[in-house]
């Protein structure tokens, strides 16, 4: 790898001296190529063979996939395959830089660089060119190609140059609205530039939706701020005075459009010239012809990838290319491995939008019916083809939501077994009733596992014992092992499976734990146990994840077992929880100061603002009656706390999944109408309930008055005054699924209240699943509202000294989370740009002002802003 | 076309005893931002530190996770998995983080950066 670049090629007499093995030479570097010369060295075929890898680009095989990241990771050699360890490898060599020139059947040689290469065994893996329509103008300086890591380069260097010298946004063009020309345009909205995408089909993505998907597709990406026109042929590109693009004009009357950068993504050309010039087969429209070998006219070469015309035609996707690798590297290992037919399904995501099709998309069948949902408010498009009995799936669109994707593609050429229409609506993953997937589909395409080998490994035939979890179904059948996009069905059969069998299928939290989030509540508060190691080693197995880790934290904090990053509590927690403050869009953080009932003094209010004004701080009034503070640094975090504790506040848990608020209306205080002091018990039962970690947020309300001026029933737990005392309504939540409280006690004496509130709380805490509000707890729980009244008020369960007592506990050891930050330097530690300049704030933060404060810059403001300042050089 | 790839370089970041398990820390190495993890005893990661999803410079604030053996890194939103040895996102076959070279050399943790030539 380290090769002088003006001495890359080899020395042939070196390649001579290995005669003990064969040679094998693949022309062409790209993905397909590195995927070859991998599974060779993976079974060992260097010990037969020798292997010269010639690349024309300058870098080692790199994902030509993920081109489009290039923009935002902003480094090619990011994208490289592999760590280069494969070309490393004894006998392997990659010839960077270096085009082959043409190969000499007869004599068995490649020539590159006036140098001869012999082989015994040939590949073409030389995949395709960017093809560029002929129109005037198509080399004008501004138009570009998208196909290579260059390429992308130069037009990010073109852009951002473009970008610095006008003072206005960079106008960019791209010709061509399929797959690649929609990447191209995200790309170029990334680089901060307007994009105009020119379409010639009648809609966009034409190869792989309809009609109607293409114009919901269409509608996104305009709402996303990218100019579609459809329907429409370029015909020239003019030059401006400077000589470089400066508008393109439309045929047939489509008038003409001012722009500064054109990128062309008309299509793709095999790049078969080799082959041709030593009369080798090319198929129709191009490609080297080859059997199901991927063998060519001639049985020493090969041709793979997009260059390889096979089964009828060429495959212009990396996993058939993929396939291809791994039939000639067991050819070559004598093997008798074929390619019949490459999946074609795609799933993508295209400037954030969910695109996929798959199977029979344009129902090509000969009475196939289509069953369609759309929402075009919501931007959704879903299509199913289905055979002419409406029974079987023949193939199918879907557009922005592709949720459904994983389980519908290998339902391809089966029975959907129940309304297909059921598949389509909003959250149909799973429609009623179930289906039942045939035996013989496909469920794992990338390693060809059906739904009959899944059930066969569950229930123990042909394993050596039956698999009853996921993790072994994927070990016995390789299911879900290389994308993993077919996991939730494989899940999906595995509790199918079981169930039928009448195992019981578990309410285990996660594989790291059996038991429930309340069952494991139960087994903290009864051994003691109080380290997630000890836990999860009794308990439990492995190390735990994203869903167990959280979960345990909560239940050590819910116990009181001391400071939320104390020890190894820290790594436990997300990354709210981690810092003590709400993560926002920019990575940076919002704090909000606790605002017991929405009541603050006037120096409180001034020492806020000064907060935000020495911190150059977004402030905004939230729901909960207090104030957040935007766009905070990790870094700037503990000095902001210290003026805001100095000035007597602490924090508002608005990042635990804890208490939150407790919102009042101004009550009898001041109101005409009030009838009890709602701010006063507001305030109380915020501070009694401060710092409460619980299985999700809670919030609560208080109004002193049956007038509600608090929206106290929106609450999980609401308090309303009456003339006697107190009312309390329990469940209520606002959100996604709104839902009013119910009445669970009335008339109570604040001391009354109190008690009932402490219990309700810590039985909720003790008993939910993970991330279930009061409402659905109360919806799950067995005996409803009814039971979770009996155990508070009557003690039906024995069980109410014990949760007195426990919340005596947490508020007799109630401590700010934040000013035992502050006085602890080890927990200070993290909160730190980076570890080696913790002097350096993040410098990819970018800020414009708008009304006075400065709110995050957009992509396009940001391109702009920095371009300005970091032009990139080119050499 | 006048692209060099750069030359590879040990770069050292930090002492390896500022690193604590499960934590990830955030590190500018050569204007590159990169987020270290230690996810055991002996097993260091270095990855690059923007979320492609976000845009953010963030993933040092993600969880580290263990599923189906495997030890894997969550975005700070924990929306999206992502591969350490690989950088490839574990739902999106066409999302990748990068992925850095890292050992310990004298108690000091090192990544491998490649330096534009």
């Amino acid at each position: 790898m380290n090769q002088d670049p003006k001495h890359p090629l080899p020395n042939v007499s070196d390649m001579d001296t290995e005669t003990a093995r064969k040679r094998l030479v693949v022309i062409g570097a790209g993905m397909v190529a590195h995927r070859l010369v991998e599974a060779l060295v993976e079974r060992g075929a260097t010990d037969e063979w020798t292997i010269d890898v010639f690349g024309e680009e300058s870098r080692p095989p790199y994902d030509r996939v993920a081109l489009t990241s290039f923009f935002s990771d902003r480094d090619p050699d990011d994208l490289v395959l592999g760590d280069g360890s494969l070309w490393t490898v004894d006998g392997v060599r990659l010839h960077r830089g270096v085009q082959a020139t043409g190969i000499d059947r007869e004599a068995r040689t490649v020539s590159a660089r006036g140098r001869t290469y012999p082989y015994d065994a040939l590949v073409l893996a030389t995949g395709s060119y960017a093809m560029v329509p002929p129109i005037d103008g198509k080399d004008t300086p501004g138009c570009f190609v998208y196909r290579t890591v260059d390429d992308v380069a130069e037009l990010r260097a073109y852009v951002n140059e473009l970008a610095a010298r006008l003072d206005r946004p960079v106008r960019g063009a791209v010709v061509g609205g399929g797959l690649l020309g929609l990447e191209a345009a995200g790309a170029l909205q990334a680089l901060g530039a307007e994009s105009t995408v020119i379409e010639f089909a009648p809609w966009l993505m034409p190869m792989q939706v309809d009609e109607a998907g293409g114009r919901t597709l269409r509608r996104i990406i305009e709402q996303l701020g990218v100019q579609v026109r459809t329907a429409t042929a370029t015909a020239k590109v003019r030059p401006n005075r400077r000589g470089t693009v400066g508008s393109m004009e439309f045929a047939d009357g489509g008038g003409s459009i001012d722009v500064d950068v054109v990128v062309f993504a008309t299509g793709v050309r095999p790049r078969d010239e080799l082959a041709r010039e030593i009369g080798l087969s090319i198929g129709e429209r191009g490609g080297v012809a080859c059997d199901d070998a991927c063998i060519t006219d001639d049985p020493s070469i090969y041709a793979i990838g997009e260059v390889a015309h096979i089964a009828g035609r060429t495959w212009g996707l990396v996993g058939p290319g993929y396939t291809m690798a791994e039939v000639v590297a067991d050819r070559l290992l004598g093997g008798d491995a074929t390619f019949t037919s490459g999946d074609l399904s795609t799933k993508l995501k295209l400037l954030g939008v969910d695109v996929a099709s798959f199977g029979d998309a344009f129902a090509g069948t000969e009475g196939s019916l289509e069953v369609v949902y759309a929402d075009p408010v919501g931007g959704v498009y879903k299509k199913l083809v289905m055979s002419d009995d409406a029974k079987t799936l023949l193939g199918g669109i879907l557009v922005g939501d592709a949720e459904a994707y994983a389980s519908l593609r290998p339902m391809v050429g089966s029975e959907l077994g129940s309304d297909p229409t059921a598949w389509l609506v909003p959250d149909g993953v799973t429609p009623i009733g179930g289906v039942s997937l045939p035996d013989e589909a496909s469920v794992c395409s990338c390693n060809n596992v059906t739904a009959g080998a899944i059930r066969c490994a569950v229930r123990g035939e042909g394993t050596a014992e039956p698999c009853h979890d996921l993790g072994s179904v994927k070990g016995c059948t390789k299911a879900g092992t290389s994308c993993g996009s077919c996991l939730p069905l494989v899940k999906k059969l595995l509790d199918e499976e079981l169930t039928a069998a009448g195992i019981e299928t578990s309410n285990a939290l996660c594989e790291h734990f059996a038991t429930s989030r309340a069952q494991l509540f139960d087994i903290v508060r009864v051994t003691g146990i109080r380290t997630f190691s000890e836990l999860v080693a009794t308990h439990g197995t492995g190390r735990g994840c994203d869903i167990c880790r959280p979960v345990v934290a909560s239940i050590l904090a819910s116990l009181e077992t001391g400071h939320v990053l104390d020890g190894e509590a820290a790594a436990l927690q997300d990354t709210n929880d981690h810092v003590m403050a709400n993560m926002q869009k920019d990575g940076t953080y919002s704090v909000v100061p606790r605002i017991p009932g929405g009541e603050v003094t006037p120096e409180g209010l001034i020492a806020i603002g000064q907060v935000a004004a020495d911190f150059g701080l977004y402030t905004k009034i939230t729901g909960g009656q207090r104030i957040d503070l935007f766009g905070a640094r990790i870094d700037q975090l503990p000095a902001i706390w210290k003026q805001l504790i100095d000035a007597g506040f602490e924090s508002g848990h608005a990042y635990g999944k804890s208490l939150r608020t407790v919102k009042s209306c101004v009550g009898s205080t001041w109101c005409r109408y009030g009838v009890q002091d709602s701010v006063g018990l507001a305030i109380a039962l915020e501070l009694r309930y401060r710092g409460l970690r619980s299985p999700h947020k809670i919030k609560l309300g208080v109004s002193g008055c049956a007038r509600e001026c608090a929206e106290a029933r929106g609450k999980d737990v609401g308090v309303i005054a009456t003339d006697k005392g107190w009312n309390v309504y329990v469940g209520g939540n606002g959100g996604f699924t709104p839902r009013h409280a119910q009445l669970f006690a009335e008339d109570l004496t604040t001391e009354e209240l109190v008690a009932v509130i402490d219990r309700f709380l810590l039985y909720y805490v003790r008993t939910a699943d993970r991330l279930q509000r009061t409402a659905a707890w109360l919806e799950t729980i067995e005996g409803g509202i009814d039971h979770v009244r009996s155990v508070v008020i009557d003690d039906s369960l024995g069980i109410v000294a014990d949760l007195d007592a426990a919340m005596a506990v947490h508020v007799d050891k109630y401590e700010d989370e934040w000013a035992a930050t502050l006085a602890d330097p080890d927990k200070l530690k993290k909160f730190t740009s980076f570890v080696n300049s913790p002097d350096t704030p993040d410098p990819d933060l970018v800020y414009v002002d708008e009304r006075g404060q400065r709110r995050p810059a957009t992509p396009q403001e940001r391109a702009t802003l920095i371009a300005g300042t970091t032009l990139e050089v080119r050499s | 076309m006048a692209t060099s790839s750069g030359v590879a370089t040990w770069v050292k970041v930090c002492d390896a005893g500022e690193l604590v398990v499960g934590i990830g820390v955030s590190a500018l190495v050569r204007g590159k931002q990169v987020a270290l993890f230690k996810t055991g005893e002996r097993e260091l990661h270095a990855v690059g530190n923007r979320d492609p999803y976000s845009g953010t410079q963030t993933m040092a604030r993600g969880l580290v996770v263990q599923r189906d053996g495997q030890t894997l890194l969550a975005t700070p939103t924990g929306r999206e998995l992502f591969d350490f040895a690989t950088g490839q996102c574990v739902d999106d076959p066409m999302t990748r983080i990068a992925t850095y070279p890292v050992r310990v050399v004298n108690g000091f943790v090192e990544v491998r950066i490649t330096v534009r030539g």
